[in-house]
């Protein structure tokens, strides 16, 4: 057993550590929320040229052959930044799920160019009344001719403004809720029919609103096999998860640092709020929360490729579950040790705060993968 | 003992609930209904309608024109307004600096403010926290020196509330640098007209403007608005804090939110059943619910108390605590229940008041911006961990 990085591993992440310093100063960051896309064409070029789109994909699908564990080293940094590129929805989603059931074709069409910087994805999943369940899915997608029309409504589609192509989660067979019969299909983001409502996030990024009015595709828009996409899905998913994890990791790791920082250089009553006991408990149980979420997510790292599809499930779920937790505690403790600055505007660490928030409620909280992995372990 | 009410308290819940009806404006309600944010002439309005009632400074002695509610009548009052959507009552004027005044101001002091905070025609604001001075207050350095009969005050305040929309202030400021920090220090009324006063937004996590840092630079203050003795104006710090901490428990408006909770819990989906139906969900409400329970009967006991005679004590800092946390918690399950429609933000709608749709229901783009905004309530008058260390001290002799 070995869980240190390799000499490759160390470069990258000393290559996203420099990113992030070089790029992701608080202020700037907040300049590039304001941007019209919300994100800089500049950096993700930059992206591309490190390699970083490119580098957790097969050799043979144009990829530099790594894993979860390169996308773990990045994301932890662009945690530590709150990076604003749409890294999640383009690479570990849209290029993850064509990764792992694209045609030949729709490889070479879609992740080729995605790996060197020129197209973007997004995933559109949700539905208003879906909450966490994958296969709540009503969008309806109906034969038509050779290919289909798609007809309902997608929400909170993060990066569905930027994206080139969606990959849509639609119900092409059974009934509500029924893991079977839902196919993905990969649809222009200008497609005749595809309506959007723009907005931003509480966390300064952008999703939207999607209605598709009988938007058509041809055949070759299916990706994967016709009702079988739950499966991916779900693994799309679960490898989201952890790559938020890691991504939460960052953040906690930042939200320490700030506060530990901060109570150690107010004064109150003549010391160093950091004197008093109360405060050094609770510190302590935020490095001790940061420390829990960092194994659980190198864990779900290390399993979220596994042969049994119950190893993956669980171990996404385990470490959504701790990542919830100790981003709770260690974004709540954080505000709370800053006082009244804590929950500005001005400092970074109301943002941390937010995007740690933000990042419970995506893909199921705290509470929905307890009982995910509850049902997978008593079953097991 | 006795839980129940009696028929006359029922029947002034009854003559509470008719004068809201009736004096509340419909826009009012509708805005705390649907969580939308209030403007400076939304709370003059239902204030002033108390006011010409009597009932705005529900808190006060008759002595000084209030009603002489019974604690069994403010408790009725209070949950009364609530559950009818009106807005809090800004404390400010009615629960602060009011009660500072007419326990230890002048004569000539009660007959020119008091009128004004029970009709609701002037607004104040608080200057208490400075930059450097927050649970340390009596570390407060804006200084007011005396020169003839005027102070000349000099230095910041910050954390004010609502100070953009206030016409005077109350101050702590600090009128002799050499003695203890607790003993050279004032409280001081300043019209924010003065010259020399200015104020600047401080931005919320939420993305809004509530709060402002207020400087002062050179402003003339007579003498005459001097409350108390120079120097012993900790006092009336101290009296003042220990009321704000009672109110902050906030427990008719825990109540309202544990309902509009279950409300949203009702029209959410999960699994194709409304989300109250998850029995993991449903057991946290529950549990909230008994927090709630719990501190509504803490704080009927610090009333019955107070019916005797008593003022509140350092077990009001208990109220505060768990008071502040359920707060918290009730923005935090409201958050979950929303997922992740929670995520969209809309500052013209919840800024703005623009016409925009929601995205989602309407109480979804709420549910965020309440969660952040929550948290201040376990850090402002006096941080949680300040209240725990008085009961530690006053209470528990530790």
């Amino acid at each position: 057993m070995d869980l240190s990085l390799s000499d490759e591993q160390k470069q990258l992440q000393d290559a996203a550590e420099r990113f992030v310093r070089d790029k992701y100063a608080f202020e700037n960051r907040r300049k590039i929320a304001a941007t019209e896309k919300g994100w800089l064409p500049e950096n993700w070029a930059q992206m591309a040229e490190l390699g970083w789109l490119g580098m957790s994909f097969k050799e043979e699908d144009g990829g530099y052959g790594g894993g979860p564990i390169e996308t773990m080293i990045v994301m932890e940094q662009f945690g530590k930044g709150l990076v604003l590129e749409p890294f999640l929805p383009t690479v570990v989603l849209g290029g993850g799920m064509i990764a792992a059931v694209g045609s030949a074709a729709q490889k070479e069409a879609l992740l080729a160019p995605m790996i060197e910087g020129k197209k973007q994805f997004a995933f559109a999943w949700l539905e208003r009344q879906s909450r966490y369940n994958l296969a709540d899915v009503s969008l309806k997608a109906t034969k038509e001719g050779s290919g289909w029309s798609l007809s309902g409504h997608k929400g909170v589609v993060y990066n569905a403004a930027s994206a080139d192509q969606i990959i849509v989660l639609a119900r092409t067979a059974g009934s509500a809720r029924e893991e079977k019969g839902l196919t993905l299909f990969v649809v222009d983001g200008n497609a005749k029919g595809l309506s959007r409502r723009d907005y931003p996030t509480q966390d300064s990024l952008r999703a939207s609103e999607l209605t598709f009015d009988k938007v058509s595709v041809g055949a070759d828009a299916v990706l994967g096999t016709v009702d079988g996409a739950f499966p991916v899905a779900e693994d799309a998913v679960d490898r989201a998860i952890v790559a938020l994890c890691a991504e939460a990791t960052g953040c906690m790791d930042a939200v320490n640092a700030a506060t530990l920082e901060y109570i150690k250089t107010r004064k109150q009553f003549g010391v160093p709020i950091g004197k008093f006991q109360v405060l050094q408990h609770r510190m302590v149980d935020c490095f001790t929360n940061a420390q829990e979420a960092r194994s659980m997510t190198l864990m779900a790292s290390l399993k979220i490729e596994d042969k049994d599809p119950v190893v993956r499930h669980k171990a996404a779920s385990g470490a959504k579950v701790q990542i919830g937790k100790s981003g709770k505690f260690c974004g709540q403790s954080a505000v709370q040790m800053h006082g009244g600055m804590g929950v500005t505007d001005e400092l970074s660490v109301s943002h941390y705060f937010k995007r740690l928030t933000m990042i419970d409620l995506m893909f199921g909280t705290q509470q929905h993968h307890l009982t995910r992995y509850s049902n997978l372990a008593m079953a097991a | 003992m006795d839980l129940a009410f009696t028929a006359e308290e029922q029947k002034f819940a009854d003559e509470v609930r008719a004068f809201v009806k009736a004096n509340l404006p419909a826009d009012v309600r509708d805005k705390v209904k649907n969580g939308k944010h209030l403007g400076r002439d939304d709370y003059m309005r239902w204030q002033q309608a108390l006011g010409k009632k009597g009932w705005l400074v529900y808190t006060w002695p008759k002595k000084y024109g209030g009603p002489g509610f019974t604690p069994a009548q403010r408790y009725i009052f209070e949950n009364v307004c609530a559950e009818e959507y009106a807005p809090g009552i800004i404390p400010f004027g009615t629960k602060m600096v009011g009660p500072v005044i007419y326990t230890f101001g002048s004569e000539e002091q009660k007959q020119k403010y008091l009128p004004a905070i029970r009709e609701s025609t002037v607004w104040w604001c608080q200057g208490y926290s400075e930059p450097g001075s927050g649970s340390d207050l009596a570390s407060l350095r804006t200084k007011a020196e005396k020169q003839g009969d005027h102070y000349i005050v000099n230095g910041s305040k910050t954390w004010n509330t609502m100070g953009h929309w206030a016409d005077w202030i109350f101050c702590l400021v600090r009128t002799d640098s050499k003695a203890k920090p607790q003993e050279g220090i004032s409280f001081l009324l300043i019209d924010m007209k003065t010259p020399g006063i200015t104020v600047k937004p401080i931005i919320m996590a939420d993305g809004g403007h509530e709060v402002n840092e207020v400087f002062f630079d050179n402003v003339k203050v007579p003498v005459a608005n001097l409350v108390g003795k120079e120097n012993e104006g900790w006092t009336c710090a101290k009296f003042l804090l220990a009321n704000e901490r009672l109110g902050i428990a906030a427990v008719p408006q825990s109540k309202r939110g544990v309902e509009a909770l279950k409300d949203i819990a009702r029209a959410e989906q999960d699994n194709g059943k409304p989300l109250i139906e998850n029995p993991g969900f449903a057991e946290k409400i529950a549990d909230l619910e008994i927090q709630v329970t719990a501190l509504e009967f803490t704080e009927l006991r610090v009333l019955s108390q107070m019916a005797q005679g008593g003022q509140p004590g350092p077990e009001v800092s208990g109220l505060k605590i768990r008071g502040s946390e359920i707060q918290q918690r009730i923005t935090e399950l409201t958050m979950e229940a929303v997922g992740e429609y929670a995520a969209p933000y809309l500052p013209g709608l919840l800024w703005h008041g623009s016409n925009e749709e929601p995205v989602g229901p309407e109480y979804a783009h709420l549910a965020a911006p309440r969660y952040f905004n929550t948290r201040k309530t376990t850090i402002y008058g006096g941080s949680n961990e300040i209240q725990k260390g008085i009961i530690s001290k006053m209470v528990l002799g530790l």
